[in-house]
This record gives structure tokens, sequence and C-alpha cells, in this order.
């Protein structure tokens, strides 16, 4: 188990949203799910940090992975 | 050295996969992705055994049943190259791993098509999107420009119209979707239609700040040309197909899809082709998933005559 604070940026209709919430879920991993569709604070939090117009955005621990990448998703997690 | 490598996890590759696993095969499924355009789609009604379904869902069933066969499989690898050895083939990650096969099924797919203009690849994810039901919400309040006049373009104006402040709809074409998709949008108050007009550049440094299209009746005039103040643009100007690793070993067609004949054979022995990279006639799920079972059949056999 691991014990990294994960946050994931998402809208409810973004497919590969699904697949990371999907992922993190299969491989025990607890996340927080930021709606930017509906919560304003959230979008601009993940625009000025990450630079990025699109989800989703995953923060490990301050770290981002851009899009659901399952390489980089398993090697920050280290899965 | 495996029997055989499939490249690509959409319905076709998976459903190669499952066929593979159980013919017994010594395959290896190869993919950068699972679920292919499938993911795309919200809803599904036309895939056999579900009057609806998610298309996340339907992937994440084909995923559940591939798994349950011991196949390996390699997922989050995109393929960077494909070549012919004297056993078979090489196929190279982007990730710099090699694997040997003895046949190959190639089910890779399409990719949406890019506009190939100056700004676009530096905005891509800052402004510039690809997937407008992914990315959409994030736009509410903003202008933005949908490229496109087909049924993509259409729909992703549809869902705009509703959120943006203001949508312009671009299309180099007159418009070319259903009909009854251009009557759901072509009277909202904040949609404006650019018909015959193509994007010259997409304007930003950190982010799209607007996008410069260009009046086509008019020639080489600079005077054709308008800029759109926009925060947002939405590419949707069709599909091409992910063939570039097979150029120069197989033949294309004019579009760029692998030509394969009705039992998945490219001509080269031992490389299948399946789905949506290949001509085939009808992209849809059901019939890539049936092109994937042919492909592991004909692979089989192949295999067996060796």
């Amino acid at each position: 188990m691991s014990a990294k604070e994960v946050k994931v940026y998402s809208t409810p209709t973004c497919p590969y949203c699904k697949m990371t919430k999907k992922f993190l879920e299969d491989n025990g991993i607890k996340y927080q799910d930021l709606n930017v569709a509906q919560d304003k604070a959230a979008r601009d939090e993940m625009i000025s940090k990450s630079g990025q117009m699109g989800v989703p955005v995953i923060d490990i621990d301050g770290e981002l992975v851009l899009g659901f990448d399952q390489a980089q998703l398993k090697e920050r997690l280290g899965l | 050295m495996y029997e055989l490598i499939i490249i690509g996890g959409g319905p076709a590759g998976m459903t190669a996969a499952v066929y593979a696993a159980r013919k017994r095969i010594d395959a290896l499924l190869l993919s950068k992705d699972v679920g292919g355009q499938v993911l795309w789609t919200a809803g599904v009604e036309n895939y056999m055994g579900y009057q609806y379904i998610e298309g996340v869902e339907l992937m994440q069933k084909f995923e559940g049943q591939v798994t349950q066969f011991p196949l390996e499989q390699k997922i989050g690898q995109g393929v960077a190259a494909l070549s012919r050895t004297d056993a078979g083939f090489e196929v190279k990650t982007e990730g710099g791993d090699s694997y040997q096969a003895k046949a190959v099924i190639i089910a890779t797919g399409k990719r949406p098509r890019q506009l190939n203009v100056p700004g676009e690849e530096k905005l891509r994810g800052r402004g510039v999107t690809y997937c407008a039901i992914c990315d959409g919400p994030i736009f509410a309040g903003e202008k933005v420009a949908v490229i496109g006049g087909g049924n993509s373009a259409l729909e992703a104006a549809n869902d705009m119209v509703k959120i943006a402040e203001h949508v312009y709809l671009v299309s180099l074409t007159p418009l070319t979707g259903d009909q009854i998709l251009i009557d759901r949008v072509k009277d909202a108050s904040n949609l404006n239609i650019f018909l015959e007009h193509e994007v010259v550049e997409i304007k930003g440094s950190n982010r799209v700040e607007g996008v410069t299209i260009k009046d086509l009746k008019s020639g080489k005039k600079k005077s054709g040309e308008k800029k759109l103040e926009v925060g947002g643009v939405f590419v949707e100007i069709g599909l091409i197909p992910n063939s570039e690793i097979v150029k120069g070993i197989a033949k294309l067609n004019r579009l760029g899809e692998i030509a394969v004949n009705c039992a998945c054979e490219t001509g080269v022995p031992g490389l299948f082709a399946a789905g949506d990279v290949t001509n085939i006639p009808e992209k849809q799920i059901v019939v890539a998933a049936g092109e994937g079972a042919k492909a592991a059949l004909q692979a089989h056999r192949y295999l067996q005559r060796l």
C-alpha cells in the first residue's frame, strides 16, 4: 500500500479520468477526486500547477502525471 | 521469442488476444493504452449483448475477459518500430524495449487528425484539445472555437454552446454531419459558423489566446484572414490510422490504412492487421472485434504451418 497523497483532477464525462480512477482503485490507491467541471477553485489550481487545460491531471505528492499514463503512474506510485 | 505479438489494445487487439489465448499461442499483447477509440464514445447502443453500455465500461469488460487468460500483456508501451528478421519480426517500443515474434497482428486503430498549423503542438493541452467530452467543461464561460464540419465537430459545438460564452464553428467544407445534429446546433444564439474557412494559426504563448482563420474564397489575399479571440480550440477533423510502423513493410491505401485481404493478411507472411487501422469498410466496434478474432485464427493457422 502506498501512503502517497494522490489527487485526480477530472471531469465526469472524461473516459481517461474514469480509467485512471479505476486503475488507482484496482491497485488499492486512495485518492482525492477533484471535479474541475464543477469546482472552479480546483480547476484554477490544476491550471496554475500544471499549465494544463486537459484532464486528467494526477498529482502524486506534488509530482504531476498528465493524462492516463499507466507506465508513469506505476513508476510514481511504486507499483 | 514469442509466437505472436498483438499490437493494440482496442476491440480488435483485445479480441485477437482472447482468441490467441484460447488457441494456447505463446503471445504478447503490447499496447499504449486499453480501450482505443471506444473510450471517446459516451454510450454504445449497437454492440450486441448490451442495449446500452458506456464506452469505458464495455472496454473494461473486454479487458477483464483478456485478463482471465494467462496471456502476457505489456500496457503503457507504445510501439516505435517494426522490422522483419530471419525468424519473423522485431518490435521496438517507445521505451526502448525489444521483442521478437514469428507473427504479428497490427491492431493499432486510429488517432485524431491534427491541423498541422503553427501553434498547435506547442499549445496542445494548453487550450488545444482533441477530446471534447474530456476537456469541454474546463472551458465553461470562455469563448472557444470548434474546428471541423462532421458529426464529432457538431456534437462538440452542441455541448459547448450550453456552457461556453461563445462558440465559433470553423469548417473547411460545408457541414457534412447528420442533419439532425446540424438542426440541433445551428440556431444557438451564441454560435457563429464559418464555412469554407481554414485555420491558419493558433495563437498564444502559455495558453491559447486566439485562432487565425482564412476565407478560402479570398485566395492569397491577407484581407481574407480573421482572428477569433478564444481560450480553447477543439480539433474535430477526423481520424488517421496508426499505421506508420508498417510503412515500407506492408502496403497502405491512399488513406494510410493497411491493405488487408478478407483473411486479415497484409501480403507479408506472418504479418496480419485488424480493425480500424486497416482498409476494411465500416469502422464499428463489432466489426473490429470480429476482425481481431479472424486475424488471431489466421495467425494460428500460419504458425501451425511453419
